[in-house]
C-alpha cells in the first residue's frame, strides 16, 4: 500500500474561458492532516469537488491509495472512501441528526441501526449528538458535527473539509480541529480546505498551496514558515495585511452624533427582550466597534442603528439612509440572479418611485468597478458570478456611496481572503476617514480593535462602552467584569 | 374564407385569455406569489362584465363595455384580494387558498346561472345575452377575432415595459428573486410590494374573463372557463416569465387548442391529446431550463 491516500495529479478543469486549474497536484498521507491552502477563488474547493466526484476534470488523475480512479458522481468517491463536508450546510433543517445521517444510504430506514451507529461513531470520534435533536433548533457548530458525522458515516477513510470554521465560533472551531487530529490518529486522512494560515500551521502535518489554479507549494508544515506561506499564497503582489493594524486614534470628530439610541429596547418574535435599554451615539469621523460573543443583542442592534429594525421603545435618532454591509450578504445585500447594475440600483428602490435610471445606474455600477476594485468584466455580469470578496467590494462600494454619512459593517470580512479583506478593512476606515459615522461589527475581536477608536461591549442585551483594551473587552464580552 | 385562414382566426381567439391569464400568472410568479388561482379570478372577472352588461340600460350605448372590462377587473382582483388578504393576515399560504376560492368560483357561477342570474325562461342554464353596447366590436369582420385580441397584445407590452423599465416593476422583481436582499438592501416594503402584484395579477385575469364575455360568449354559463387559468400556468412558465414571450406560448398553446378541436371534428382524435401535448412541451422545458441552471452552476 503506498503511503499517499489521495493524490490528484496534473488536474486541468476550464469553465468556460476561465481556467480554475491548471495542471494542480496533490498529495495527502495516510494519518495526517493536510491544509489546503489559497486565496479565494484559487481553486481550493474546485479541486476538492473533483476529488469528491462533483465536477469532472478536463484532465488530469485522481489516485485512491496508489489506483487510478474515475468517480462519475459524489457516490462513487464515497463508495472509495471519501467524505466531503461542505462550506454550506447539506443538512434537511426539519429533520433530526438520525434522519439526516440516515439520508443518502439504501434499503430500508432502520431507526435502531442508525442510532447503533451514532453511538459507535460518537464513541470512535468523540463526536456526541443527540440522534433526536431537530437540525433547525440546533447552533452552527453542531450542525457542523452532524455534517462530519454524517461524512463519516459510511467508512470514510478521507475526510475532505471545506472551511470548516467559517460559521464557527472560535471556540468550536478549535474543538473542531482537534477533532480532526483524533481522526487521523488512527490513520485516516483529514484535507482541510482553508485560507486561515493560523489553522494551517497549528493544526495540520502537511500543506499545499494553490494560486491561481496551479500548485505553488508544497510540504510539511514544520518545513513551512507565515512568511514563506503568505508569499506563495499571494505570489509576488505585495501583502497589505499590515495596514489593518495601528489605526490613529488622533481623527477629526465632531461632538454631534450622527447615529444615536436613546434607552432602546427589542423584542424578538418570541418576546425575548434582545436588546436592553441600549444607548449608544456614533459620531462623524470615528469608528465604533462592537464585541459581543454571538446572540448577545448585537445583532439587532446593528440593525437599530442600520434603520433595518424598528425599536419596542427608546428613541433611535439616524440619517434616513445609512449603509448597511450585512454579514449575510449573498442573501441580504445582493440579489445574485441579477446583474451587477440591477445590484446597484436596487439601493434604496423602496424609496423611489417613477422610471428607473437605468443609464445612472449603470455608470455608478462602472465608478464602482473600478473606483473600488471589482473583478468583473463589466456591469451586466451577474452577482453570483463573482467570488465572495468582490461581491463585498461591489457591496461595501454601493453602501459608501449611498450613504456618505452613515455606515454599520457586521463582520464584513466573512470567508474573505486577506487581500480582499484588507481592501474592504481599507475602504471603512476611508470611510471614517472622509467623516462618515461607522459602526463596526466582528465576531473576530481583533478585527474590532484594529478598526475601532472607541468599543461598545453587548452582554446579555446591554450596551456599554469600555476602554479600548483586549483583556478589558475580553471579561467584558463574557460579562466576568460585572461579578 | 379560406381553412387556414380560419384556424388563424380561431388561434388567436383562444390565444386572447390565455395571453391575459398568462400575464397575470408571470406578474404573481415574477413577484415570488405562488397565484394558481387565475382560472377563478378569470371566473369572478367574467361573472362581474356579464352582470354589468345585462344591468345596463342601452341607452348608455357603447360605455357599456369598457365598465364591463373594468368590472371584470376589480372582480378579479378582488378575488386575488381575498387570497393576499388571508395570507398576510393568517399566513395561509396563497397556493392553497386560491385553488379553493377556484372551486367557489366555478360553482359560484353554477349556482348564479341557475338561480339570481338565470335567462328569464329559466330554461337554459346561464345568463341572458348582454347588451349590445357591451359587445367588444371585430378586428376582422365577419369573423370572430376580436379587439380583446389587441387589448392582450396591448397589456403584455405595458406589463413588459412595467417590470424593466419602472420602480414599481424592478421592486416586483427584487422582491420575487430575494425578499431578504430587497428589504435589507432596497429598503422594499416587501409584504406590500407582493401583495400589490397579486392583486394586480387578480386584476388582469379578470380582464381576462371580461373580455371573453364581451368578445366570444357574450354571456355567462357554467364552464366559461376550460381551465384558461390552468392553461395559463403552463402559457406563462414556456415564456420564461416574460410578458413579451407570453404573446408567443399564449398563441402557441391557442393554435394547439383549436388544432384539438379541429382533429376532433374532422378526424377523431380525442381532444385531450392537446393537452397531453401541452404537458408533455412544459416538462421538456422545465428539464431544459434545469439542465441549464445546473451547467451554469457547476460553471460559477
Amino acid at each position: 500500500m503506498s503511503d499517499v491516500a489521495l493524490e490528484l495529479a496534473s488536474i486541468t478543469k476550464l469553465f468556460g474561458r476561465t481556467r480554475a486549474l491548471s495542471s494542480a497536484t496533490f498529495a495527502a498521507r495516510h494519518g495526517t492532516v493536510h491544509a489546503l491552502l489559497g486565496e479565494n477563488g484559487a481553486g481550493k474547493t474546485t479541486l476538492m469537488r473533483i476529488a469528491f466526484g462533483m465536477i469532472r476534470p478536463d484532465s488530469g488523475t485522481i489516485r485512491i491509495d496508489g489506483v487510478g480512479r474515475v468517480f462519475a458522481s459524489p457516490s462513487d468517491a464515497i463508495g472509495a472512501g471519501i467524505g466531503m463536508v461542505h462550506q454550506h450546510f447539506t443538512l434537511v433543517p426539519a429533520m433530526t441528526v438520525a434522519e439526516n445521517i440516515a439520508l443518502g444510504g439504501h434499503g430500508i430506514m432502520n431507526p435502531a441501526r442508525i442510532r447503533a451507529m451514532i453511538a459507535e461513531l460518537a464513541e470512535r470520534t468523540g463526536l456526541s449528538m443527540d440522534p433526536d435533536a431537530r437540525i433547525e433548533d440546533l447552533p452552527a457548530g453542531a450542525q457542523q458535527r452532524v455534517e462530519i458525522l454524517k461524512a463519516l458515516s459510511r467508512d470514510t477513510r478521507i475526510l475532505i473539509l471545506d472551511e470548516p470554521t467559517a460559521v464557527l465560533t472560535r471556540m468550536e472551531a478549535r474543538e473542531l480541529l482537534v477533532r480532526a487530529r483524533d481522526l487521523v490518529s488512527h490513520g485516516g486522512t483529514a484535507i482541510l480546505i482553508t485560507h486561515k494560515l493560523r489553522d494551517a500551521l497549528e493544526f495540520a502535518d502537511d500543506v499545499t498551496v494553490l494560486r491561481r489554479g496551479a500548485t505553488v507549494w508544497s510540504g510539511a508544515v514544520s518545513d513551512a514558515t507565515e512568511e514563506t506561506l503568505v508569499s506563495a499564497m499571494l505570489g509576488g503582489e505585495r501583502v497589505r495585511a499590515e495596514s489593518v493594524a495601528g489605526v490613529a486614534a488622533s481623527n477629526p470628530r465632531s461632538a454631534t452624533p450622527v447615529m444615536s439610541l436613546t434607552n432602546v429596547s427589542v423584542r424578538d418574535t418570541l418576546g425575548v427582550e434582545r436588546v436592553k435599554s441600549a444607548t449608544v451615539a456614533v459620531r462623524a469621523g470615528e469608528i465604533l466597534g462592537v464585541a459581543a460573543v454571538e446572540g448577545n443583542g448585537q445583532r439587532e442592534l446593528l440593525r437599530l442603528l442600520a434603520g433595518r429594525m424598528t425599536a419596542d421603545s427608546g428613541e433611535v435618532a439616524i440619517p434616513p439612509v445609512v449603509g448597511f454591509i450585512p454579514e449575510d450578504r449573498q442573501r441580504d445585500a445582493l440579489v445574485e440572479d441579477f446583474s451587477l447594475r440591477d445590484n446597484v440600483a436596487l439601493l434604496g428602490a423602496g424609496l423611489r418611485s417613477g422610471m428607473m435610471r437605468w443609464g445612472e445606474a449603470r455608470e455608478q455600477t462602472r465608478e464602482l468597478i473600478s473606483n473600488y476594485d471589482v473583478r468583473a468584466r463589466d456591469e451586466s455580469l451577474h452577482a453570483r458570478a463573482l467570488s465572495g470578496g468582490n461581491q463585498q467590494k461591489l457591496v461595501v462600494g454601493r453602501e459608501i456611496e449611498g450613504s456618505r454619512t452613515a455606515l454599520v459593517a457586521e463582520n464584513p470580512s466573512r470567508g474573505l481572503d486577506v487581500q480582499a479583506t484588507a481592501a474592504v478593512h481599507a475602504r471603512i476606515q476611508a470611510a471614517r476617514d472622509a467623516g462618515m459615522a461607522v459602526v463596526i461589527y466582528s465576531s473576530d475581536l481583533d478585527e474590532v480593535l484594529a478598526l475601532a477608536n472607541r468599543v461598545v461591549v453587548m452582554y446579555n442585551g446591554r450596551a456599554r462602552e469600555v476602554p479600548l483594551e483586549h483583556e478589558v473587552i475580553g471579561r467584558a464580552m463574557v460579562g466576568l467584569d460585572l461579578e | 374564407m379560406t381553412g387556414s385562414m380560419a384556424f388563424v382566426i380561431d388561434m388567436l381567439v383562444h390565444a386572447t385569455p390565455l395571453i391575459l391569464a398568462g400575464l397575470a400568472v408571470a406578474i404573481a410568479f415574477r413577484a415570488g406569489i405562488w397565484n394558481i388561482g387565475a382560472d377563478g379570478q378569470l371566473v369572478a372577472g367574467a361573472t362581474a362584465a356579464a352582470w354589468v352588461g345585462i344591468s345596463v340600460s342601452a341607452s348608455i350605448g357603447w360605455l357599456a363595455l369598457p365598465l364591463a372590462l373594468i368590472a371584470g377587473a376589480i372582480a378579479g382582483a378582488f378575488w386575488a384580494a381575498i387570497a393576499a388578504w388571508l395570507r398576510s393576515r393568517f399566513g395561509v399560504l396563497e397556493v392553497i387558498s386560491t385553488i379553493m376560492l377556484n372551486f367557489i368560483a366555478t360553482y359560484g357561477v353554477s349556482y348564479l346561472v341557475r338561480g339570481p342570474l338565470q335567462e328569464p325562461t329559466h330554461v337554459y342554464p346561464q345568463t341572458s345575452d348582454i347588451a349590445i353596447g357591451a359587445h367588444m366590436p371585430t378586428l376582422v369582420d365577419g369573423t370572430r377575432l376580436h379587439w380583446g385580441f389587441v387589448i392582450a397584445i396591448a397589456m403584455a407590452v405595458v406589463t413588459w415595459w412595467v417590470m424593466r423599465y419602472t420602480v414599481a416593476g424592478f421592486r416586483v422583481r427584487a422582491s420575487g428573486v430575494n425578499p431578504f436582499a430587497a428589504r435589507s438592501a432596497g429598503l422594499i416594503d416587501v409584504p406590500r410590494v407582493t401583495m400589490a402584484a397579486f392583486i394586480v395579477s387578480g386584476a388582469m385575469a379578470g380582464l381576462a374573463g371580461a373580455i371573453e364575455v364581451c368578445g366570444v360568449t357574450f354571456a355567462l354559463y357554467e364552464n366559461i372557463s376550460p381551465g384558461y387559468g390552468y392553461t395559463a400556468i403552463a402559457v406563462a412558465l414556456l415564456a420564461g416569465l416574460n410578458p413579451l414571450g407570453v404573446i408567443g406560448t399564449g398563441i402557441l398553446f391557442g393554435a394547439l387548442e383549436t388544432a384539438a378541436g379541429t382533429l376532433q371534428r374532422n378526424v377523431g382524435i380525442p381532444v385531450t391529446t392537446a393537452s397531453v401535448i401541452e404537458a408533455a412541451i412544459i416538462l421538456v422545458v422545465i428539464a431544459i431550463a434545469r439542465i441549464r441552471q445546473s451547467r451554469a452552476a457547476s460553471a460559477a
